[in-house]
């Protein structure tokens, strides 16, 4: 080859290549999302988002599923975030590097490959049947919380190292003890970050819908309380376009959910950043 | 005194927090393979694994058609994803400049965030019908399905890739170029082999997505649980098999549906202990700007 095509010539045509093949990734990104929107949008009014769904969700709105999204977000986060946070704190700040902290690396590594129907399977047989909990939101956002740990885990892990250690140095000298370091000077520095890694959490948790499958119920009523059954809306979405229940509900369900996932995207590339520039002078 | 103690039970919540993921990990092992062992030993693990036939009123639960399914579907995804995926994570850290870069970081955020069913939605409404009309048959194939999880996986190989090419000294670089290569030259020779670990690293952890992946897969694979005989017919996968029969199951069929998660479990193990032999580490991202 080398001697048919000159280097320079080489060189030329590798460069379009790698420019084309930017664009086509940018392309599919564009054509899918464009494709929600454009079809999904139209749908997608207050009425849709306020109201109750009809006939199975034939027609009428979405709001039990918006407000079944928030709680087993919520659930999840809520759990999920002290103890990720909670684990990463204690790798960086209490412990070596030793056997113990790489156990607790390949737990979490292995936690974030398990397919999510396997956390599914695992949430029906340990929260549903043998703690006896039943479909509920609140099995759904445990479920979930266990999804979202590993992702919250290694994020905040991460941004904890990257404090610099004169930070903690000068707060033990003006006799700080461990925690009241850790609490008023590492936390606060490092913030940026963990929030950055609650909110990729979060969104795992609120886009996933094989993990909670046979976890929250799947029922269509609002629900009274996070105890209920409920339906968050990429379970609802799959449920209306799998048993061809309304296409353009369907459509409005996929944009609202590409909506969620477009503004979280936006948040952690300009708020995260502009604050982290402020506390960290980056 | 009262400060002592308290420093001494922050330390031991800060423990339990930190082994809360084995803990959890253990769970999950314990729960999973207890409900779906006692198929497996009334079965037999290798009629088990290698039955071709999945006909649970007649009792035949054999997942060997659900393997191939997986594994066909996870290879074609590959196939497409991998060297689209290697040429942007090359055109990312090498070529684009600031201002594109800056365009395609979020474009790959994105992509990585849009949830699954929502890649399954389009696949079944827009790639389906397509497939039908050039294709034939019922425009649910493997081939669909791979085609939609090449999309799902492309953001996760594209970033640690990119991060593996990026993480080369610069030396290596200059130090090529100053020898009269060209800048295809160096990153043929020089940039490309000096990553391969973490580009090897980055493809098995695609891998394990496509494996793991099932709703979109559900939604536009056909679900036929028996062997393809080419990449245009129907399968269904081993993710599939559970999601699509857990509503219904009862008894021994319940427990291989159980079993059929404990053969998933095992394959992504052995795909994780594959890429810690690699020992690449993704530097994780915050933001726009690197850690």
């Amino acid at each position: 080859m080398n001697r048919i095509i000159s280097p320079k010539i080489a060189q030329k045509i590798m460069k379009g290549v790698f420019w084309a093949s930017g664009i086509i990734t940018a392309l599919i990104l564009i054509i899918i999302i464009g494709y929600i929107l454009v079809k999904g949008l139209p749908v997608v009014n207050l009425d849709f988002l306020l109201s109750d769904p009809i006939d199975s969700g034939a027609s009428g709105g979405i709001a039990p599923m918006i407000v079944s999204t928030i709680i087993v977000t919520v659930v999840a986060v809520l759990v999920a975030a002290p103890l990720g946070v909670g684990a990463a704190v204690y790798i960086e700040e209490y412990t070596k590097e030793n056997f113990f902290v790489k156990l607790i690396r390949f737990g979490s590594e292995t936690l974030a490959s398990v397919p999510s129907i396997v956390f599914g399977l695992f949430g029906l047989a340990f929260f549903v049947v043998f703690l006896g909990m039943g479909w509920s939101l609140f099995s759904g956002g445990l479920v979930l919380a266990f999804m979202a740990l590993p992702t919250i885990l290694q994020v905040s892990e991460v941004s904890i190292a990257a404090v610099p250690k004169s930070y903690a140095e000068g707060s033990l000298a003006l006799g700080g003890s461990k925690w009241q370091t850790v609490y008023r000077v590492i936390l606060p520095a490092a913030i940026p970050g963990i929030t950055t890694g609650v909110i990729l959490g979060m969104a795992r948790a609120m886009s996933e819908a094989a993990a909670i499958l046979f976890v929250v119920g799947s029922a269509l009523a609002m629900p009274a309380s996070i105890f209920d059954a409920g339906r968050p809306l990429p379970l609802h979405l799959y449920v209306l376009a799998t048993q061809g229940i309304s296409l353009p509900n369907a459509y409005g369900t996929a944009a609202v959910l590409v909506i969620l996932i477009l503004i979280i995207t936006v948040v952690t590339n300009t708020v995260v950043e502009n604050y982290s520039k402020k506390m960290m002078g980056r | 005194m009262k400060e002592k103690i308290e420093e001494v039970i922050v330390e031991r919540a800060l423990l339990i927090t930190a082994l809360s993921s084995i803990i959890i990990i253990l769970l999950i092992i314990i729960f999973v393979f207890s409900q779906g062992l006692p198929a497996i030993e009334s079965y037999g693990f290798f009629n088990f694994i290698f039955g071709s036939t999945w006909n649970p009123d007649a009792g035949d639960y054999g997942i060997l058609p659900m393997i191939v399914g997986s594994l066909g579907i996870t290879a074609l995804a590959l196939l497409f994803a991998v060297p689209l995926s290697l040429l942007c994570a090359i055109f990312m850290a090498e070529i684009a400049p600031r201002t594109i870069r800056r365009i395609l970081k979020p474009v790959i955020e994105t992509l990585a965030g849009i949830p699954s069913v929502v890649y399954g939605f389009f696949g079944l409404i827009v790639l389906v019908p397509i497939m039908r009309v050039h294709f034939g048959g019922t425009g649910f194939s493997m081939l669909t399905a791979s085609l939609i999880l090449t999309v799902m996986i492309m953001p996760t190989i594209i970033s640690i890739s990119e991060d593996a090419i990026r993480s080369i000294p610069h030396e290596y670089k200059e130090a090529s170029l100053a020898l009269g290569a060209t800048h295809w030259q160096t990153i043929k020779n020089v940039i490309f082999p000096a990553a391969i670990p973490g580009v090897i690293t980055a493809i098995i952890l695609g891998m394990g997505r496509a494996i793991g992946e099932t709703l979109a897969i559900i939604m536009v694979a056909g679900n036929v649980a028996q062997f393809p005989s080419s990449i245009f017919d129907p399968v269904r996968a081993l993710t599939a098999n559970i999601a699509i029969e857990m509503g219904y199951a009862t008894g021994l069929h319940y427990s291989a549906l159980f079993a059929t998660a404990i053969i998933l479990f095992l394959i992504i193990m052995v795909l994780l202990v594959i890429a810690n032999y690699f020992h690449y580490k993704k530097k994780v991202t915050i933001g726009g700007g690197y850690l």
